[in-house]
């Protein structure tokens, strides 16, 4: 770290992984280029097999990259994996904890293994137990946890050796509304305490909600990067949805070719239609369906989502591709 | 020093993990009680049989009963690698800074552990059957069991890696141990087969372990077949930790 300049969490270049089967050659990385900045909230953002896992497995010293560079917790991925390993934390969609033994047990036993003492790891479980709220399953097998207890001490796994860049793959999916919010609410306490946490998600909500800057992968690429804010404000305009009485076609038809359009497409059955003006759209396209002879059905006027971004960038929703 | 703490660590879990599931302590035990006297008792009328080794039946099937113990002891262990896999525990040891080689001989080492404990019950148990054997031999035989265990351990762990599926794990270390044990001349001496059948075993590294454990249990410590069995299982003890420690080593998805 160089004096008064804080060296970036993560930095990648053209980071690849081909995994090769007898059959064919699959390109999961194309080539990522990556700025985390040290103490933000980082989401990766993509639906299924984007390639948000692989890269995350690369960061993590898990999957030998098949190309590029990248630097880790202030350390060369390729050259140092031991050294980021110490300082970094890994929680795996998985999770990593074996049902047949006790979260206490799971906790001790990974503090031992980043060299800390018997007692020193015993003290350090018992303060993730209670800082995670395990107390009542800590001395329970793993397989009697609720959902919400098991991510939480999947996670707490990850936090015993106070990591400085802490990687959490889809942290949230699966978990009930309740247990969510309290997994987000561990993130922003590491995130306070000065952790720099890299997580990927598919729900946009979480993205939006969680992170300072997100990065939306697609096809084994970057896409997009930026905060939330920048990246909708990058959508200018308003996007108008409305729905039609017989096939939405009909609708798009008709307002498609209109000045005031600069995008439309079918989303599930509604017409989607990015204006610059919803204000002056809105009255026009009444007219317009009036004309046409299309009762209109519903009309939405919003600001533009993730999962705007997401279709302007890729010209599929994320909701589509993520079902 | 940082390898040997972290394999104790490794042992220390597993080892843990073990004594807290009370079912396999007891088939542990168990299971070489059944072998002396489900099995044994046919040996008495065998042992005038032309071409049956000096000794005593004892003193010819323990030897051979142990050196199973270390193939089948060991020869299962991959499917709790497999369920681990599964679970995602190795790949969260993986991202910790724990030596490679430590994820592999720690586990390994404690599966030596119990087959150890079973061959010391089988041969405390067939004392009174009419086996003799010094505690020299007993210490020699133990350590050639403990290659035997280890080798067949690592190689388990490695075939558990790389397949990563219970359906195809079964069945490449099933059809593999079988002929292995059954060319080595653990259930019936070898003298007792035709020369086809002899030249085949000749191929095999486990009939020069069992060969090597008779004649410790027929007193012969400085017989050559005792030094060539035990470095030949040394050997392809060392090759295959190193096999799977870069198994472990390498992504496991």
């Amino acid at each position: 770290m160089g004096v008064g300049v804080v060296e970036a969490a993560i930095e990648t270049h053209g980071l690849r992984r081909v995994f090769k089967t007898r059959k064919q050659v699959v390109e999961a990385v194309v080539g990522v280029d990556l700025t985390v900045r040290t103490g933000e909230i980082f989401g990766f953002l993509g639906p299924n097999g984007a390639g948000k896992t692989t890269t995350l497995r690369m960061l993590a010293t898990l999957l030998p990259p098949s190309g590029g560079k990248a630097r880790v917790a202030g350390c060369d991925l390729l050259t140092q994996p031991d050294r980021v390993r110490k300082r970094i934390g890994y929680v795996s969609q998985a999770g990593g904890s074996d049902y047949e033994v006790n979260g206490r047990f799971e906790l001790t036993f990974q503090c031992r293994l980043y060299g800390m003492t018997r007692d020193a790891a015993a003290k350090r479980a018992a303060e993730i137990i209670e800082m995670l709220e395990l107390e009542i399953c800590a001395d329970r097998p793993v397989k009697t946890y609720s959902g919400g207890q098991k991510r939480r001490l999947d996670i707490g796994l990850g936090l015993v050796h106070n990591p400085q860049l802490l990687f959490l793959d889809e942290p949230t999916t699966g978990l009930d509304p309740q247990s969510r919010a309290r997994v987000w609410d561990e993130v922003r306490r590491m995130h306070d305490r000065g952790t720099t946490v890299f997580l990927t998600t598919h729900y946009l909500d979480e993205a939006d909600a969680l992170c300072d800057r997100i990065a939306i992968i697609d096809y084994g690429k970057i896409v997009a990067e930026g905060t939330p804010e920048e990246l909708k404000r990058a959508v200018s305009g308003d996007v108008v949805t409305l729905t039609v009485a017989g096939p939405a076609k009909a609708a798009l038809d008709v307002l498609e070719g209109q000045a005031y359009v600069r995008e439309a497409s079918i989303e599930e059955g509604s017409v989607r239609l990015y204006v610059d003006r919803g204000e002056v759209a809105m009255p026009a396209i009444l007219r317009q369906l009036d004309a046409a002879g299309l009762q209109l059905l519903t009309i939405g006027l919003h600001r533009p989502s993730l999962d705007d971004v997401f279709l302007r960038k890729t010209g599929r929703s994320l909701r589509e591709v993520a079902a | 020093m940082k390898l040997l703490r972290d394999t104790w660590l490794v042992f220390g879990r597993y080892f843990w993990i073990f004594i807290h599931n009370p079912a396999w302590v007891v088939i542990g035990v168990v299971q070489p009680l059944l072998y002396l006297i489900l099995f044994a008792p046919l040996l008495k009328t065998i042992q005038s049989a032309p071409g049956f080794p000096k000794g005593g039946a004892y003193n010819v099937f323990v030897p051979g009963l142990l050196v199973q113990l270390g193939l089948f002891g060991a020869a299962g262990v991959g499917f709790s690698l497999i369920a681990e896999l599964r679970m995602g525990v190795i790949e969260r040891l993986r991202v910790t800074s724990v030596c490679r080689i430590a994820l592999l001989l720690g586990r390994a080492l404690r599966d030596v552990m119990s087959i150890l404990v079973q061959s010391l019950i089988l041969i405390l148990l067939a004392l009174p059957f009419g086996l003799s054997i010094n505690v020299i031999g007993v210490v020699v035989v133990l350590a050639l069991i403990a290659l035997i265990g280890l080798l067949t351990a690592s190689v388990a762990y490695t075939v558990a890696l790389w397949t990563r599926s219970e359906n195809s794990y079964a069945p490449i270390i099933f059809t593999a141990t079988l002929p292995i044990l059954l060319l080595s001349g653990v259930l019936l001496p070898l003298t007792l087969a035709p020369q086809w059948l002899r030249n085949i075993a000749a191929a095999n590294p486990l009939s020069y372990a069992v060969d090597a454990a008779r004649a410790v249990f027929l007193a012969h410590l400085g017989d050559p077949s005792v030094v060539k069995g035990v470095a030949i299982m040394a050997v392809l003890c060392f090759i295959s930790i190193v096999i799977g420690a870069r198994a472990f080593g390498r992504a496991v998805a």
